[in-house]
């Protein structure tokens, strides 16, 4: 690099790129001469400055880094320039400045109804952005479950109860059994008959059979074929089915346009983002802090991030230098680890597929109405709750388990953050996996001709949909139990035993820091369950909206009263584009097990609205033959390989384009990078010329 | 007083005029107008509109008091002839439409640009940077970094945003890494 120290400060202040700088800052500060007055000694650099000035000028006034004052005479020298122009002209304007003038009062009243506002402003104020972010993410899947429910409840709750009481004239066509054996449609729900004791409501509650089994909450409520309102025919298999994609799609595009929102980002650029200095220094301070404590800590973890991330560059130098001896044994290291954590996460697997098992085997549910021996309820309560517990354990255990392993494979530590969180995400969501995989084993355990007649295992499994919904009902009330039990009964205590008693293995543990990846990893796992429980039971949602209405206030309230602050700063940006795409990640997997009950298992024929149709798919070409040819025509045509492979082939060449693209512009980008050193370095040069020539 | 008395102190006109003018919504306006007259003495809140608030008690606004960058803020914003960063109302509404949410990116980093060139010589040279993590780390001495950590850090932002190599950040190359930010502008917000 050559000295920049030679060059004589008063020419680089006369250069026209200096000039504008000071001009558009010195707004306040400086009463600059009119330099129209003086166009006769500038010339060039006073068009020049004119142009720049008429440039700026376009943007409305409240856009212009200038004080209140200039703003209005800036305003107004815009509204003089409007009388010049065309009648058409004004009126484009006068009519866009009114419009806009409206929108924000209408934002203005929905600001008022946005949920929980103060509440998260105060969260802010005293933790910062990165907490705030994740209420925020509460928040979000609120409203979100809320739609869902509005959705299922609206096109298909409401219809059948409407139908079933008879308002509006409507009458109902139940589902006659055709072409199916008898012995397939033998359906008993046992309702609670007769004189039962308080506690089998409670039990019915936890466990979902019982009187629970007969209500709208599950799937088996809803035989009916079609619903006539005076004339109209309502179809309600199809209606159950375009509901459920209607929720998926919303949910998808809806999490896609939040994380668009939030990440307005040029992704050709090789450096990560989120972990560069400057994003760390210019970005670094939340200006919404408005607790002087909170203010303290946020300075003492900013350091401490930033004394790390120097650090670790440097432990980045030594890895680069790392003799081959090293590398191998690290990397049969870590691959001994890697089988380790498969070993791990296989256990998980084969103990809820096993456990599963058993409790589907076992629960026994005829002894209900049995009134003797309460201690075999609730073993047969907790033996239904088998699988939620073991998958709460194994939740539990597992990250453990993980971030014990990962200090052995000498990794920088940011990125044994993600990787731990990485193979926490994966543990989670392969669970649900696990558990729906061995649900439909044996419901389509078809040795032994056990499902000859039709199509799923019908001795065990009547109505498969409503036992389905059932076990998705209760992890997700297994689920809230935890999270409230463990608040109660681990955060509070634990505050409580640090404050009052001074031995060294308690102080040891300390306060409990508010993990964030913990919590979201949580929730996501409770929207995954209420995704894929929907299907078989569309009251889902509305429980799901309670339960993370309350988990809001409770997490709150943890939050303020025993939690500390973490060690290293959270930053909002990175911890919400990696709450939403594990969202995306978990819907996405939701996915395929409703894509599997769909099209492949055959829906149950004894309950349920599908009972006439094989798969609950076939409900959609049945529909589409009622349909005018020619349009029957294009839509199997749309479904036909003669059109998606075409289709297939066209994505992928708009792909490679867009790619070659984006490498052709990346290319461009750094030629202009180099351009602009050697520019700047021409310039110092030449006004080191110009002052060694002038003495 | 209440929300409804603040709301007929200021004239409907200059109302609008201040919402046409700023990013703030009516309720935001009259918010700040709220919070401005309570840090005046009682005789003055007639005519907040424009009075002139001294930097100390503009200090003690909740929102800019935990502020490392609190003198900064006032000096960038303050329109006081005698220099000693008063602010009037209008001056009060500017920043808080700097930092509102519905502020262009554009607008929030020049001011921003402003904020940190502690030297007001319009570039962020090393001196400006070592100032700006200092205020970051915290004041007092054990909270600052070593020498050698604040060369290493201001070399590693100097490589990210320093395009033309001239060792000193300029507006356009601030504003070109803060676009890139992701952080920037969820955190250069001040919401009363």
């Amino acid at each position: 690099q050559e000295p920049h120290g030679a060059a004589p400060v008063d020419f680089l202040q006369e250069l026209p790129s200096y000039q504008s700088a000071r001009r558009r800052r010195g707004g306040t500060q400086e009463r600059r001469p009119s330099l129209l007055g003086t166009a006769g000694s500038r010339g060039a650099p006073a068009r020049a400055l004119q142009q720049e000035r008429g440039e700026l000028a376009d943007r409305p006034a409240r856009e212009q880094p200038i004080c209140m004052a200039e703003k209005r005479r800036a305003r107004d020298s815009q509204q003089a320039e409007t009388e010049r122009l065309s009648r058409w002209k004004k009126w484009k304007r006068t009519s866009s400045k009114s419009l806009k003038r409206a929108l924000s009062e209408v934002q203005g009243l929905a600001s008022y109804l946005v949920l929980w506002r103060h509440d998260i402003h105060s969260i802010e104020g005293k933790f910062g952005t990165g907490i705030q972010s994740y209420f925020s993410f509460l928040r979000f899947l609120v409203l979100l479950n809320f739609i869902n429910f509005i959705l299922m409840f609206s096109f298909v709750t409401l219809p059948t109860i409407i139908s079933n009481y008879g308002t509006f004239n409507s009458t109902i066509a139940y589902i006659s059994s055709k072409n199916i054996d008898d012995i397939c449609t033998i359906y008993e729900p046992s309702g609670n008959k007769g004189l039962v004791y308080f506690y089998t409501y409670l039990q019915d509650l936890l466990s979902g059979t019982g009187f629970l089994e007969v209500t709208s909450l599950f799937y088996g409520y809803y035989s009916i074929d079609a619903v006539w309102i005076s004339i109209m025919r309502y179809n309600l298999p199809l209606a159950y089915l375009l509901a459920t994609f209607a929720y998926l799609a919303l949910s998808f595009l809806w999490i896609v346009k939040r994380s668009v929102e939030g990440f307005k980002h040029n992704l050709v650029h090789d450096a990560d983002p989120f972990q560069s200095y400057c994003n760390k220094v210019f970005a670094g301070w939340d200006f919404c802090i408005t607790d002087p404590h909170a203010a303290r800590l946020k300075h003492r973890s900013l350091q401490y991030e930033l004394q790390t991330d120097l650090q670790e560059e440097k432990l980045k130098q030594k890895i680069a230098e790392r003799s081959m001896n090293e590398k191998l044994r690290i990397y049969f290291l870590r691959i001994f680890i890697n089988i380790i954590v498969i070993a791990v996460l296989s256990g998980c697997f084969y103990s809820i597929f096993r456990v599963t098992v058993f409790s589907q085997e076992n629960s026994i549910v005829s002894i209900r109405n049995d009134t003797r021996r309460d201690l075999i309820k609730a073993v047969n309560l907790l033996v239904q709750y088998l699988p939620s517990i073991v998958i709460t354990l194994a939740n539990f255990l597992g990250p453990l388990i993980f971030s014990f392993l990962i200090g052995f494979e000498d990794y920088t530590p940011a990125f044994e953050i993600k990787l731990t969180l990485l193979r926490c995400v994966f543990l989670r969501l392969a669970n649900i996996a696990v558990l729906l995989f061995s649900l439909w084993s044996q419901i389509s355990d078809c040795g032994s001709d056990k499902c000859k007649p039709c199509g799923y295992n019908y001795k065990l499994y009547p109505c498969w949909e409503s036992d389905v919904g059932r076990e998705m009902y209760k992890l997700m009330i297994f689920d809230f139990i935890v999270i409230l039990a463990v608040a109660l009964f681990v955060d509070f205590p634990r505050k409580l035993l640090v404050n009052h008693c001074s031995w060294k293995l308690v102080q040891l543990f300390g306060h409990k820091e508010f993990g964030i990846s913990d919590n979201v990893l949580e929730i996501i796992y409770g929207q995954t369950i209420c995704w894929i429980g929907t299907f078989f039971s569309p009251l889902l949602p509305a429980i799901a909206t309670i339960k993370y209405f309350i988990i809001f206030y409770v997490k709150k309230i943890v939050l303020i009263h025993t939690s500390k602050p973490a060690a290293r700063p959270i930053r909002a940006s990175s911890s919400n584009f990696f709450f939403l795409v594990v969202l995306l990640i978990g819907l996405l997997l939701a996915f395929i097990p409703l894509g599997v009950s769909i099209a492949r298992i055959p829906s149950s024929k004894a309950c349920g609205p599908f009972s006439n149709f094989n798969t609950s798919w076939e409900v959609i070409p049945d529909t589409v033959l009622e349909f005018p040819t020619g349009l029957q025509h294009m839509l199997f045509g749309m479904a036909s390989e003669a059109f998606a492979v075409p289709f297939f082939v066209i994505l992928c060449i708009i792909m490679f384009y867009v790619i070659a693209l984006a490498r052709a512009h990346k290319r461009v980008v750094e030629q202009l990078r180099e351009q602009l050193v050697l520019e700047s370095r021409d310039k110092m040069f030449l006004i080191r010329k110009i002052t060694e020539a002038q003495r | 007083g209440a929300m409804g008395g603040s709301a007929s102190l200021i004239p409907r006109d200059l109302l609008g005029e201040y919402q046409e003018l700023t990013f703030l919504s009516k309720q935001e306006i009259l918010l700040a107008y709220k919070r401005f007259s309570e840090l005046l003495p009682k005789e003055e809140r007639e005519n907040a509109c424009s009075a002139r608030v001294p930097k100390s008690q503009i200090l003690m606004l909740p929102e800019l008091r935990a502020n490392p960058f609190q003198h900064r803020i006032c000096h960038v914003f303050s329109t006081s002839e005698t220099q000693d960063d008063s602010m009037s109302f209008e001056d009060f509404l500017d920043m808080l439409s700097v930092f509102s949410d519905s502020a262009t990116s554009d607008i929030k980093s020049h001011y921003a640009f402003r904020i940190f060139d502690f030297d007001n010589d319009g570039t962020l040279d090393r001196k400006d940077l070592e100032q700006l993590v200092n205020c970051l780390t915290g004041q007092g001495e054990e909270s600052r970094l070593s020498s050698a950590e604040m060369e290493q850090l201001i070399q590693n932002i100097l490589e990210e945003s320093d395009i033309d190599k001239d060792g000193t950040i300029n507006l356009a190359e601030f504003q070109h890494v803060v676009s890139r930010s992701p952080d920037f502008a969820s955190s250069f917000k001040i919401v009363l």
